[in-house]
């Protein structure tokens, strides 16, 4: 019983199969020259191209602006919450489930009905970072809830203000450190999200990295080969961060206890 | 004062919400039923037409049939690497393989399997090569059962990864006990296993469902408008690809909510049902 046993290793090889054909394939499909020869042209080409930089680099800005907006906006809200306000915690919950209720095409619909202008809000890319926002909200809201139900945060607030520190210093020295896990995991998390975004970026208009991706799928498909290689290293990267986040954080926890 | 600057902080969130989560939803729901002359439920009738019902049904089919997918081999993968006598390592290699697998989604994963399974793949084109041409038996990756080939490869990850905690926290007193009373491995699931963890799977199903359902850019690179899914034939509206107009969009996106809303609804009557049932057994 306690083997996984016969049935348990055809499931891991079943699955194994499954999740590293399509890798395997694709990293494949992207040496493929055409012919039996194979070679990294692909990747040469893709580099070579001028919008490649300029999209990725647009994607890399939306998604620090948008963890950048997560840290100053919705920390200190929860963190205030809790402490000031428990009463609105259903409330909060209710906000961080909407855009689960509401799907990111039909936000986008009612953005784009309701939002025409003005043009320094709807006419840069920046203005993403609004719908990104609520995108990464679910996720970011779940890491940092558990990170603050984690530690007591009454009392550590109680035993700063009774040692003379201020609200601020508070925050900064005590909250936002013993948070610090769930923040990189939860910035780490919104960085692939955002990083991979289609929708908002695709419908609203604007050249991010995964609109690239589509446009040079739709005429190169080995280049789009490479791209979705390219993409999934960049995931493994971020995912591989917040694994290694949630380890440290642990000891981050443990020190200061 | 000293409460002025927290209180601001929340009341800038909650501001921020309702300007740009909460309003949008609502300008929808008034788009949808209003005409060039006020009030009409023309809009919202019309979702009846063939189009907008086989939208409707493909999607709740796809995303239904790709949670199944996701929940059973999830929890069957996450159930064998759990076991005690597992490889070491195997548990931690799976976890975070799975944490990158369920971010892979979207047009790369798309690609990924047109680079695989598309008409021209490698895997068609090898198993062509040795006599069996899948696209001559019907199969196709631009149909709900390629999409959900396509669609499990984020959601079987996303259920491991969701589903692994409540496996953990399954006692393993209880397993024993039910061991020393001389229950069989099949008895444990079906009396206690399956039971204890059916409103976390029930969770996880809506999960996974949601998931599917509001998935756009894979559904978007795959099909080109082969099938038609709830998502792909409101983006056509709203880029004006189609003779339709925006309160058609706002109509569909109304009834995406309204689907979202009814299937939350219901899980929570289940799971009140699954608590009650424990309750009593207690």
């Amino acid at each position: 019983m306690k083997r996984i046993g016969r049935g348990g290793y055809a499931v891991l090889i079943i699955a194994g199969v499954y999740f590293i054909t399509p890798l395997v394939l694709t990293v494949a499909f992207s040496l493929w020259e055409g012919r039996g020869h194979y070679g990294v042209s692909a990747y040469k080409t893709l580099l070579a191209r001028p919008n490649l930089a300029r999209d990725l680099f647009t994607s890399v800005r939306l998604a620090i602006a948008t963890c950048a907006a997560l840290i100053v906006l919705l920390v200190p809200a929860m963190v205030f919450m809790n402490l000031y306000a428990p009463r609105l915690r259903p409330l909060f919950e209710f906000i961080a489930a909407l855009p689960f209720v509401v799907p990111a095409i039909a936000l986008v619909a009612g953005l784009s009905a309701l939002f025409t202008g003005p043009e320094w809000l709807v006419g840069t890319p920046y203005y993403l970072v609004i719908p990104y926002f609520f995108l990464a909200l679910p996720y970011a809201y779940r890491a940092i809830d558990v990170g603050i139900r984690a530690i007591d945060l009454n009392t550590l607030t109680e035993a700063g203000l009774s040692l003379g520190a201020g609200m601020g210093q508070i925050i900064r020295l005590v909250v936002l450190p013993s948070l610090r896990s769930a923040l990189i995991g939860s910035t780490l998390l919104t960085l692939a999200v955002v990083m991979g975004e289609f929708t908002f970026a695709n419908v609203l208009l604007f050249h991010t990295f995964a609109v690239l991706i589509n446009e040079v799928g739709q005429n190169a498909p080995t280049e789009a080969a490479a791209l979705s290689t390219l993409s999934f290293v960049i995931t493994w990267l971020a995912m591989l961060g917040v694994l290694l986040a949630g380890k440290r954080g642990v000891g981050s926890l443990v020190a200061v206890k | 004062m000293r409460y002025a600057v927290p209180y601001l902080f929340i009341f800038v969130f909650v501001a921020l919400s309702a300007l740009f989560m909460v309003a949008p939803t609502v300008t929808l729901a008034i788009q949808s039923v209003s005409g060039p002359e006020g009030f009409t439920w023309d809009y919202l009738r019309a979702l009846g037409d063939y189009r907008y019902v086989s939208a409707f049904r493909n999607s709740i089919v796809l995303s239904a049939a790709s949670a199944v997918v996701g929940v059973l081999s999830g929890g069957l993968i996450a159930h064998t690497v759990l076991k005690p006598g597992a490889p070491r390592g195997l548990q931690s290699a799976v976890t975070s393989f799975s944490a990158v697998a369920a971010n892979f989604a979207g047009v790369p994963l798309a690609f990924a399997f047109v680079a695989t399974l598309g008409s021209l793949g490698l895997l068609t084109q090898a198993l062509k090569g040795v006599g069996f041409d899948v696209y001559a038996h019907g199969f196709s990756l631009y149909s709900i059962t390629g999409l959900t080939i396509v669609y499990s490869y984020f959601q079987i990850p996303l259920m491991v990864i969701i589903i692994t905690p409540a496996l953990q926290a399954l006692k393993v007193e209880w397993r024993e006990a039910a061991e020393n009373m001389g229950a069989s491995d099949r008895q444990f699931w079906r009396l206690v296993g399956l039971p204890v963890l059916a409103p976390s799977i029930l969770s996880s199903f809506i999960l996974l469902f949601g998931s599917a359902f509001s998935a756009y850019a894979t559904a978007y690179a795959l099909t080109s408008g082969n099938i038609s899914l709830l998502t792909t034939e409101i983006a056509n509206v709203l880029s004006g690809d189609v003779m339709s107009s925006p309160q058609t969009g706002a109509a569909l996106a109304v009834g995406m909510i309204v689907v979202m809303v009814l299937v939350l609804g219901g899980s929570a009557v289940l799971a009140r049902r699954a608590a009650r049932w424990q309750g009593s057994r207690r």
